[in-house]
């Protein structure tokens, strides 16, 4: 009787997990597969090209300084993007959980998820035209100011920034709320009984025990900005090369798919070699 | 009388028409250029019967992987004549016969021989259009226009300047700022250390000719690398620009029509890149911005005030380009390398 009880659990997890896993293995493994065999070629093996295997596409990184400084760039990109926008989000998410009820609150979400709506494409394009001199910026600014301010950010690294935490913001807001959330009132009005004042609840209560919201939005910004190409290259002008825009220009540009991929699997080893070294420490931040 | 003179020749097309069989081509080319135009493709499916479509690419790379990968798949393709040695040395491509394009008679001896369209020993690909690489200037903010390419160094414009993102071009145009062949760069220092120079000066680089049009229409910049075709189009559309060749001289380069081997319609190819060189068409297309024909019956067909002519039909402007040769995987490795070293320094 267990037996069968058991088998038929069996059962009802496979088939559960099977079409996620399933698709996952379809969608996400084959091709990165594929990406880390073209990534030991020596050229792209379509018709009659000569190829072979090594692993001269890993060393290319270690042959000039070139690569490592970019690398190094668009880490610091992902960090100065993480932090704008765990800085502007989690206040927003707090309030959203704690201070707000009802309808507002819906309208209020509605916003927050508004960019996840509208294409990347189009938003960074909008952003160049509110960025950009003489743009619906400056145009705004100078009719509400009664002095003259030159804004031209377009094409610097703040522009970059703007456009990166506008696309990203949702993801801290989101896991912020959900964490925020889940926390007992009970137990901020206690400490305010007890005589604690503001920061001491937000420092010893609430950043504690949202932590695991926050540091899951903020791994889920960190990692695609670090690999991000299109809006350091459509805001960022002359400043706006990264690891990313390099990865790009080696599958757009130049037609080295093996570089590529093999500097892609190198962006994706460092990102997890960072994940990896932060999280015991994350960790111990939690308890 | 004239009625049955007219319809015996129309009968007479009819049946020239349906003897050659009606074959559907298949070109590869960049898109929206020349060979794509409505009318033209509608005009020749008339004249001959034939009927084109098109597919695109978006470098020389993707072409010749395309060429590679699909064998039999095109009919009609546009090769830069910097990589039809390439092409036809991979054997991606057959020798053009002569006979079946009679507007060939109209193309000069310096563009019908040149070296590398005659890959091989014979033609590879018919010379079709050529133009330059240099570089315009936003005619409201000079009010004499430079003649020297220093233009892109001097302070006044700090800020204001752009190039293409293209490790070659770059690297070419330092080498006729500092008075170098650009197919033969002997100081490759000297062409770091221009470029280095010019890096502070830039705003943005730029990808495609919309992007120019953008950047130059919002007042972002006065000075900026172009394509005389493009800059044609520029001037034409209305944007205060002007396409300069500057006394260093500037980059030619020439794009020829070529025939895959694996073409099973070559009858039909033929025939559609002999229409690519009439005069008629030409005359056409140039109306609405296009580059310079390198039939010379065409190019003499254009008004005096045509941008191709103007510019381009001076033969002391001639005189100073210097037309791009192929570029052997080295250099573009060590161009590039050079390229994104100073990106990256940014």
């Amino acid at each position: 009787m267990s037996m069968t009880l058991a088998n038929q659990q069996r059962i009802k997890i496979f088939s559960l997990l099977s079409p996620a896993y399933l698709w996952l293995t379809v969608a996400i493994f084959l091709p990165l597969s594929a990406m880390f065999y073209f990534s030991f070629l020596s050229d792209v093996p379509f018709g009659q090209k000569e190829w072979f295997y090594s692993t001269e596409n890993y060393q290319a990184f270690f042959q000039t300084t070139t690569y490592a400084k970019l690398l190094w760039k668009s880490i610091n990109l992902g960090l100065m993007v993480t932090g704008c926008a765990v800085l502007v989000g989690f206040p927003c998410a707090y309030v959203l959980a704690k201070s707000i009820q009802g309808r507002s609150r819906e309208a209020l979400f509605l916003l927050v998820i508004l960019p996840f709506w509208s294409n990347s494409l189009v938003r960074i394009f909008s952003w160049a035209i509110v960025l950009r001199g003489n743009g619906v910026l400056e145009i705004a600014l100078n009719t509400i100011l009664p002095f003259e301010v030159d804004v031209n950010l377009m094409f610097s690294t703040p522009a970059i920034v703007i456009g990166l935490v506008h696309s990203y913001l949702p993801y801290v807001i989101l896991t912020s709320y959900l964490a925020l959330q889940a926390i007992d009132d009970n137990l901020i009005d206690a400490a305010r009984s007890m005589g604690a004042n503001k920061l001491t609840i937000l420092w010893r209560i609430i950043l504690p025990l949202s932590l695991p919201g926050l540091l899951a939005g903020a791994v889920l910004i960190f990692v695609p900005v670090v690999g991000s190409f299109m809006e350091p290259r459509i805001l960022g002008g002359r400043v706006g090369t990264y690891f990313g825009t390099v990865i790009e220009d080696q599958f757009v540009a130049v037609f080295n798919w093996p570089l590529g991929a093999a500097l892609s699997f190198i962006l994706l080893a460092v990102v997890l070699i960072i994940l990896a070294v932060a999280s015991p420490i994350l960790r111990r931040a939690q308890t | 009388m004239m009625k049955p003179f007219f319809l015996s020749t129309a009968a007479a097309v009819a049946i020239v028409g349906s003897a050659a069989s009606a074959d559907e081509i298949r070109v590869l080319n960049w898109q929206g250029y020349g060979t794509d135009l409505d009318w033209s493709v509608a005009s020749f499916a008339e004249s001959s019967g034939h009927t084109v479509i098109h597919e695109y690419f978006n470098s020389e790379q993707e072409m010749l992987t395309k060429l590679r990968t699909n064998p039999g798949a095109y009919d009609v393709v546009l090769i830069n004549a910097a990589f039809t040695p390439q092409a036809q040395s991979e054997g991606l491509i057959g020798p053009i016969d002569v006979s079946m394009v009679g507007n060939l008679a109209d193309v000069p001896a310096n563009m019908a021989e040149n070296v590398d369209l005659n890959a091989g020993g014979s033609l590879h690909g018919v010379p079709w259009t050529w133009g330059l690489t240099s570089f315009a200037v936003n005619t409201n903010e000079f009010k004499e226009l430079p003649t020297s390419i220093e233009v892109f160094w001097d302070g006044d414009y700090a800020g204001k300047v752009s190039i293409r993102d293209d490790a070659l071009e770059a690297v070419q145009f330092a080498a006729i700022a500092t008075g170098q062949d650009i197919n033969d760069i002997k100081d490759l220092d000297a062409v770091k250390a221009k470029l280095t120079a010019l890096m502070p000066q830039i705003k943005t680089y730029w990808g495609s000719e919309n992007d120019w049009n953008q950047f130059m229409a919002a007042g972002d910049l006065e000075v900026a690398t172009f394509w005389s075709g493009s800059a044609s189009r520029s001037m034409a559309a209305g944007l205060p620009v002007q396409f300069i060749v500057p006394q260093e001289g500037a980059i030619g380069w020439l794009d020829g029509l070529s025939i895959p081997t694996s073409s099973t319609k070559k009858d039909a190819a033929h025939a559609f890149i002999n229409w690519m060189i009439d005069p008629e068409f030409y005359v056409k297309w140039a109306a609405d911005g296009a580059p310079a024909s390198a039939n010379s019956k065409a190019a003499a067909a254009l008004p005096d005030d045509a941008f191709n002519k103007r510019v381009l039909g001076d033969a002391e402007v001639v005189a100073r380009v210097q037309f791009q040769r192929p570029v052997s995987t080295e250099n573009r490795e060590a161009y590039l390398a050079l390229w994104q070293e100073l990106k990256a320094a940014q």
